[in-house]
């Protein structure tokens, strides 16, 4: 039984980027347990560059990014335990543990999920066919070839034309790979010009657009994949080696869900408030387990502003936006799911249900999801990371502006922004003092 | 070159089950298969059901086998390790017409000797299983369905076999057979092999293999079914096997949970003319969703872990082709269709016999058969992790110690799918994003 302040949950980014600033903070003891042999996260094995831009203000491959993160939170006296899983995560906060040392119960006064994301795999996707070897995702991908040296000679094919779809397509060209094409169900590529362009001058990589396997062939080893053009309906066989599924995130949310935390159906990932507070008392959740996938940078600076909530909320349990289960450890319901409408059934329910007091904040069609969402309505109102909320949409609009509403009252029209699948849009959150406590859900739709 | 006494040809849950039994006595065998494992042809691809076969034809080899394979098969499973959940299954009429055949389903039962079905109402089918779609106009329950590891069997079986003094040949693909006198002569992929007596368990290719002694009693037509494996996340969603009432026009989907915490959507039926064309469709993986979200409509919102399909070995005939020839000294185990994994044991032991009778000299070893321990990987007990370890594969939650241990057992994997039926690794949700380059690591190096 170890008794500590906070543990976080996932040493990557978000999660050591909490854990440094929450030492920084003085928020006591924290404990961070990640499951893989080294920190760092998914950057340990993306050897390109760009990292540590936004959190660090300095320019770095992933993996030496992943080393100064996990030395920072080090350095800044957190207990970084490697090769350790959480196993489980019920009320009080309390987890189990299992390490090679064995198993280890843990309580903390506060938990903050850090467990990130991962793309769905080609059977998720339903891609039908053979189930032969050479399909793989980005991660396996990376994990392959920068950590065990392999070579893919042969011809590869990608699925995807987002951000990483052009990464998996650096990799496979380390590895020896011809990279046959980048195959999107989308008119457009949506990767950032910079990055796309360098990938396709120096590779040479076209894009398929409004293309999408419909088929993969091979009994042992791949033997090549059918590219359906969904414009004529035409399918065509392509031979290759190697078809990497990119993208297509869903947050690590497993934890999260035995714990009976309640998701957004948005995002996937841990419902969670501007505090980044979950609907389980005194649980946190940060970085890409609640908007997968934003950058690294982006990831850290979730951790940060989760850390700095959970320290003010921990030198001050009995400050409004204190968890109640901090100072009522066993509160019996405090991991109960809430209803739709948690403010309604918050602001009439016990004090455990009242410290989850919050505004649900949605988003429709065209738009797939907004994080944070929910707006919390009991004290002062913060901000959520960075002052603005984070969304994505499905489909390509040149312009658009965000409309923000409560029950048909405007709270904001935003400035014109562009949609692109697969990119962060961003919406200030200047209208947050707007918000009825006492209101329904917001609603966040393209004017 | 030696001669054995008996080659069996075929190492699926039937060929490892018949080699098994027979290693209890002094008697030289080979267990012979053209793949790289046991079991990896029909018994590793299947819905993962023990059943009790309430719903076999009366009167068949393949209802008397089943009956008595299912209950040797729960001993065996609880002392070698097996992964096996007697969740009960429940059989649900969804249509009028399936109503009307619920007695007649009870009554078949009962002549199969099973007394313990019982009708539903449908109240307590709804309490029993909330998450049941709308609409169930009836039920049966089958107390004793149970769900089991299709993995761990055969690879058991072998394991037992091997110990007892068996020799498994893998790789290794019968291309001839020349009868003869005293022995009869087998070409192989890896030369040639002498025994007095050939038993044909070969599955998918148990028509090749008795072609080669001249029979033309039956044509195995490969009949594909595709399956989808739901995340564990889905796993609260039901509580027994739900079993769809067969009818004229159709067999139906079932919906059932597995012994890896899983839930499991399927199969789909269909002839065709490939015995190697284990591929899933568009078609067939639509028609099981729609299928699974009447059932159960929380499968809608949850992630699809895995899709595969198998190959049932049917025939044209409505029961098992065994027959055991004395004087050719040839033993024909074949057209076992879905049902193999259950009857197993109870088609071992009756081959066995009808071996002994036909004339195979069977002497008794003379010492207990050693039911080997198996490495559990079932959700029911207790995995490694829950003790100690350093987890490899986080999604199924596979310890390294267990990968160590699947490289160096008695019969340990030639590739990463032999090494994913003995462990789970890279089974799970992220199907390798995390593990598989770790796994293939530790299993390259497990090699070396």
């Amino acid at each position: 039984m170890t008794d500590v302040d906070v543990l976080v949950v996932g040493a990557g980014p978000a999660g050591l980027s909490a854990a440094a600033e929450l030492r920084r903070l003085g928020a006591g003891s924290v404990l961070v347990a990640d499951r893989e042999p080294a920190a760092g996260g998914i950057p340990r094995h993306s050897w390109h560059t760009g990292y540590g831009i936004g959190d660090l203000h300095r320019v770095m491959t992933g993996p030496a990014y992943a080393r100064r993160l996990a030395g920072l939170a080090e350095a800044a006296g957190a207990d970084l335990r490697v090769s350790t899983t959480v196993t489980s995560l019920s009320s009080g906060p309390e987890a189990m543990l299992t390490s090679p040392h064995g198993r280890e119960r843990v309580t903390a006064r506060a938990v903050l999920l850090a467990t990130g994301c991962r793309e769905r795999p080609r059977s998720a996707r339903l891609v039908p066919g053979d189930r032969p070897a050479g399909v793989m995702t980005t991660g396996e991908l990376q994990q392959r070839v920068y950590l065990n040296g392999e070579q893919l000679p042969g011809r590869a094919v990608v699925a995807g034309a987002e951000h990483v779809s052009f990464s998996a397509a650096v990799t496979l060209a380390h590895a020896g790979a011809d990279v046959v094409a980048l195959v999107t169900e989308h008119p457009h590529q949506q990767s950032y010009a910079a990055f796309r362009l360098g990938a396709a001058l120096r590779w040479r990589v076209p894009v398929w657009t409004s293309s999408a396997i419909r088929r993969i062939t091979g009994r042992g080893q791949l033997a090549g994949v059918e590219i359906a053009d969904l414009v004529t309906g035409a399918a065509r066989f392509v031979p290759c080696q190697t078809v990497v599924f990119t993208a297509d995130w869903i947050p690590d949310h497993e934890l999260a869900r035995s714990a009976g935390l309640a998701l957004d159906p948005g995002t996937r990932g841990p419902a969670v408030d501007t505090t980044l507070r979950t609907t389980a008392a005194g649980v946190y959740a940060a970085g890409n387990l609640i908007h997968a996938a934003e950058t690294a940078g982006i990831a850290a600076l979730s951790g940060r502003h989760a850390a700095r909530q959970i320290a003010a909320a921990l030198v001050a349990p009995s400050a409004p936006s204190a968890p109640a289960a901090l100072t009522a450890p066993s509160a019996p319901s405090a991991l109960a799911a809430p209803s739709v409408r948690q403010s309604a059934a918050a602001s009439a329910g016990p004090p455990a249900r009242q410290a989850a007091a919050r505004v649900r904040v949605c988003a429709e069609a065209p738009l797939t999801w907004i994080s944070p969402n929910a707006v919390p309505t009991a004290g002062p109102v913060p901000g959520p990371p960075l002052g603005r909320f984070t969304l994505r949409s499905s489909e390509f609009r040149p312009v658009a502006r965000l409309d923000v509403r409560q029950d048909g009252r405007r709270l904001a029209l935003s400035r014109p922004v562009r949609l692109i699948p697969g990119r962060p849009v961003h919406l200030a959150a200047h209208w947050l003092a707007r918000v009825d406590p006492a209101g329904g859900p917001v609603l966040v739709t393209v004017a | 070159m030696s001669t054995a006494d008996v080659v069996i040809v075929g190492a699926g849950v039937v060929g490892t089950a018949i080699a098994r039994t027979l290693s209890a006595y002094a008697v030289d065998c080979v267990l012979v298969d053209a793949a790289n494992d046991v079991g990896t042809g029909t018994s590793k691809a299947n819905t993962a059901i023990l059943h009790t076969g309430f719903d076999a034809k009366p009167g068949t080899l393949e209802s008397r086998l089943l009956v008595r394979g299912s209950g040797l098969l729960r001993e065996y499973a609880a002392a070698a390790g097996i992964p096996v959940e007697r969740t009960g299954a429940l059989l649900v009429a969804w249509t009028g017409e399936q109503l009307a055949s619920l007695p007649a389903v009870a009554g078949q039962a009962r002549r199969n000797g099973y007394a313990a079905i019982r009708p539903v109402p449908v109240p307590e089918l709804y309490a029993r299983e909330p998450r049941l779609g709308p609409g169930a106009l009836g039920a049966l329950e089958i107390p004793d369905e149970s769900i089991i590891c299709p993995w761990t069997t055969p690879l058991a079986f072998a394991t037992e076999a091997v110990l007892g003094g068996v020799k498994l040949q893998l790789n290794t693909w019968v291309t001839g057979v020349t009868p003869g006198g005293p022995a009869h002569e087998l070409t192989t992929s890896r030369g040639a092999l002498r025994a007095r007596w050939v038993i044909n368990s070969a599955g998918l290719g148990s028509d090749s293999v008795d072609a080669l002694f001249g029979g033309d009693g039956f044509v195995i037509r490969p009949r594909r079914g595709e399956l989808i494996v739901y995340d564990k996340l889905a796993r609260s969603l039901l509580g027994s096997i739900l079993l769809p009432v067969p009818t004229a026009r159709t067999k139906g989907v079932l919906v059932a949970p597995t012994v890896y915490g899983n839930v499991l959507l399927g199969p789909t039926a269909e002839d065709i003319d490939d015995p190697s064309d284990t591929s899933t469709t568009a078609a067939g993986l639509s028609s099981l969703l729609a299928a699974g979200h009447r059932i159960l409509p929380g499968l809608a919102a949850e992630e699809v872990t895995a899709t595969y399909a198998g190959l049932r070995a049917a025939t044209e005939h409505a029961d098992y082709q065994i027959y055991v020839d004395g004087k050719q000294r040839y033993a024909c185990v074949a057209g076992i269709r879905s049902t193999g994994l259950s009857a197993s044991l109870g088609i071992a032991e009756h081959v066995v016999a009808e071996l002994a009778e036909a004339g195979l000299p069977l002497v008794s070893r003379g010492r207990p058969a050693q039911v080997p321990v198996m490495p559990y990987i079932g959700e029911a007990g207790i995995r490694p992790y829950q003790v100690a370890g350093e987890i490899v594969c986080h999604c199924e939650r596979v310890t390294r110690g267990e990968i160590e241990d699947a490289m160096s057992s008695v019969i340990p994997p030639d590739d990463l799918g032999g090494l994913r039926r003995r462990t789970r690794a890279m089974n799970g949700r992220c199907q390798g994003f995390y593990c598989a380059a770790r796994v293939s690591r530790l299993f390259a190096g497990g090699r070396a």
